[in-house]
């Protein structure tokens, strides 16, 4: 089997999940189907032998953000909050802007040729641990260090807001 | 209010270190439970096995005879009496010439019928007959029964059988 | 083209024979299950189907498929079967990547006893088991029931929160170990160097993570029956509440495995070099395979040892063992194991770091004890 059909079928199959996940209704639906979708993504790392960023795509994506926007959508009496629907000249508003916007992206990827990867100097050892390690570590050590601090301030942040308050009764 | 002096009343400070670790707690109980897995299980399988109940249970009811063979009771009806759950009822007949073998007074009882359903196996009908002719028999109890006519029983099932008599201990 | 097939005939093999073995001890885990239970509290246990009831797995199943198959009328008919299913799927998948034995040559060739030897092994346990938790959401949502989708809750809630005490557990690992892959985490530990010597709280942490996530006692309140009836599988019955108890039994003998190849060597067992002489590789191999599933079969014993010994968690009490106790004992453990690799001696340095840690928490409660009488 070429490698090629396969790469079709996940981009078809990620691209009709990522639809889903707008067009149907049940929001839990649409939850899982972003799951889904993460799930092709993972697949189309390890066509590209990215097995580590797969498996980090799972555990983060899949396994604990998905898990909270479930448990959060759950917690919702989701009958109530049923949006009234849009008028007609709402949805036409809506449809020329949304068909603009496609146009003119459609004019700029044609106006403007891509510069694709280089094949000769792909190396499939890329997305190992160790090289992914080396590069992490070594090139971009400040940008990853940074970014750790922006996550601690950002779990501060949230312990904070989570904090009892003097005098509040929770339960 | 204090009503008595015997009230205790207990503190309970702050748990120790060990306490909030949990472990030494857990480890201990998993020392209990591992001690009673390798112990002797304490069950009697209860078909195949039956345990002693002793000599004063009070389980399914019979109608003695005596040493010759001629049933006892006279049909006094004093067990129907004393019967607190009134399950037991029965008919009186005169004794006829030559039936003397059978019976052992001049009046018996032609019918003497005992209502399962109802019978309590208080045992006041066994202290209550004045010719100890009824006794509820401590080494068999009475079958479960699945259909509504199996729930009286009558003479039949109720008199003692002569290859099958019934001893208690104490008696001769 | 011919070699590729070989191999993945080999590897089908293998699948298979996993499959049946997992299914197979998870079967009779619901009998050991009871016996122990039974022992432990001085009883028989079952014994009437078959000679000492070892036919009651057999019985428990057919009275399963028998029963009544109910779907609520109100609840979400597709998500309420995709439940159970998706508990058994994730359940099953992480046997890929264990270890279950050495390398067998037959006929010239060698095939490793693994479903696949990825280079990212332990994540993709650690992936699979963060899966799990959307059988037990999806199964406690759809049944559209109060008490379900509380059980559903809190599942989440603590699957999430071990989670991370779990991975912390994994790192110290991986910094001993050097790779991500399961194969080469148990070569590390061959001839007795096994990771539970170098890592004593490591382990202790893993385990308790691992009784989080398997959901049960003393972490079972995603189906306490006092508080919420059944949990996420109140409204559950016939074959697919078996299925749900059957990824539950699936789970231990798995996390059992995977604790086996983390900290216990693996398939590794004294005297290999003596067999390997006497008998040959091949069979030294599967002895290997025995003992990697004897092993994991004492993990399914200490689960049910300790699910007939200890009370449920209050569920304040869990998610403060979890958040305050075991991430930051996590925490200091990746410091030490660091500082062990750093000097060159990570056994007497983590006997040293457990010493330490038990003599500050000492320090620590005396001084705090004072201030209260004081």
């Amino acid at each position: 089997m070429e490698i090629s059909n396969i790469w079709y079928f996940l981009s078809a199959l990620t691209l009709l999940s990522a639809l889903m996940v707008i067009i149907s209704k049940n929001p839990i639906h649409s939850v899982l189907y972003l799951v889904f979708t993460f799930f092709c993504i993972s697949a189309h790392y390890v066509l590209l032998n990215a097995q580590f960023l797969m498996a980090v795509n799972i555990i983060v994506y899949a396994g604990a953000i998905m898990v909270l926007f479930l448990f959060v959508i759950m917690m919702f009496d989701l009958k109530k909050n049923i949006p009234e629907s849009k008028s007609s000249l709402t949805k036409l508003a809506g449809s020329v802007v949304a068909g603009t916007l496609l146009v003119i992206l459609i004019a700029i990827i044609r106006k403007n040729t891509i510069p694709g990867p280089a094949l000769e100097k792909f190396n499939s050892q890329t997305g190992m641990v160790e090289n992914l390690g080396q590069v992490l570590y070594g090139e971009f050590l400040l940008p990853f260090e940074l970014v750790s601090i922006l996550f601690f301030v950002a779990m501060v942040g949230a312990v904070l807001l989570g904090k009892r308050e003097a005098g509040e009764r929770n339960f | 209010m204090k009503l008595s002096n015997k009230t205790k009343v207990l503190e309970q400070g702050e748990m120790t270190l060990a306490e909030r670790m949990y472990l030494p707690a857990i480890v201990g109980g998993m020392a209990t439970t591992l001690k009673h897995f390798f112990s002797k299980p304490v069950t009697i399988r209860y078909p195949e096995q039956t345990r002693y109940l002793g000599p004063v249970y009070r389980g399914q009811h019979i109608l003695k005879r005596d040493e010759a063979g001629a049933e006892r009771c006279t049909a006094c009806g004093l067990c129907a009496v004393a019967c607190p759950a009134e399950a037991i009822s029965m008919v009186a007949e005169e004794r006829k010439a030559g039936e003397e073998t059978l019976y052992r007074e001049e009046k018996y009882a032609k019918v003497y019928e005992v209502n399962m359903l109802r019978c309590i196996f208080c045992g006041l009908c066994e202290e209550a007959c004045p010719k100890e002719a009824i006794f509820l028999r401590h080494d068999t109890m009475v079958p479960v029964f699945h259909q509504r006519d199996e729930v009286i029983w009558g003479k039949d099932k109720l008199v003692e059988k002569m290859d099958h008599r019934y001893l208690r201990d104490g008696w001769k | 083209m011919e070699l590729l097939n070989t191999v993945f005939i080999a590897k089908a093999i293998i699948v298979g024979v996993v499959f049946a073995i997992t299914l197979g001890i998870a079967a009779y885990s619901t009998y050991f299950e009871r016996k122990i239970a039974a022992f432990m509290q001085d009883r028989i246990g079952p014994d009437r189907a078959g000679p000492f009831g070892i036919l009651q797995p057999l019985a428990d199943a057919v009275k399963m498929f028998m029963k009544e198959d109910f779907i609520p009328a109100n609840s979400n008919k597709w998500l309420f079967i995709a439940g159970p299913c998706l508990s058994m799927l994730t359940a099953l998948m992480t046997s890929a990547v264990v270890p279950f034995g050495d390398s067998v040559t037959i006929g010239g060739a060698t095939f490793d006893l693994q479903g696949i030897d990825v280079n990212i092994g332990i994540l993709w346990v650690f992936g699979i088991v963060s899966l799990g938790v959307y059988g037990i959401m999806i199964g406690g949502w759809a049944s559209n029931n109060k008490f379900a989708l509380l059980g559903a809750i809190r599942a989440a809630s603590q699957n999430i929160s071990y989670e991370l005490a779990m991975g912390m557990a994994i790192i110290t690992i991986l910094m001993i170990t050097g790779s991500l892959s399961t194969k080469q985490i148990v070569e590390v530990q061959q001839n007795g160097h096994w990771n539970i010597f170098y890592q004593p709280l490591g382990f202790l942490i893993f385990i308790i993570c691992a009784f989080a996530e398997c959901n049960r006692t003393p972490f079972d309140l995603p189906e306490c029956e006092t508080e919420l009836i059944g949990g996420y599988h109140t409204e559950y019955s016939s074959m697919k509440l078996g299925f749900y108890l059957f990824a539950e039994y699936i789970n231990m003998f798995i996390s059992g495995a995977v604790m086996a190849t983390l900290y216990f060597g693996g398939y590794d067992y004294p005297g290999v070099e003596f067999v390997t002489q006497q008998f040959g590789s091949n069979v030294a191999s599967f002895v290997g395979v025995g003992a990697l599933i004897g092993k994991s079969l004492g993990f399914v014993f200490v689960f049910m040892w300790v699910r007939w010994t200890i009370p449920r968690f209050r569920y304040d009490q869990l998610m403060n063992l979890g958040w305050t106790g075991l991430i930051p004992l996590a925490m200091y453990n990746v410091v030490v194991t660091g500082f062990g690799i750093l000097v060159g001696k990570p056994f007497m340095v983590s006997i040293a770091g457990l010493v330490v840690l038990i003599a500050a928490l000492f320090v620590y409660d005396q001084l705090l004890v004072k201030k209260k009488i004081a």
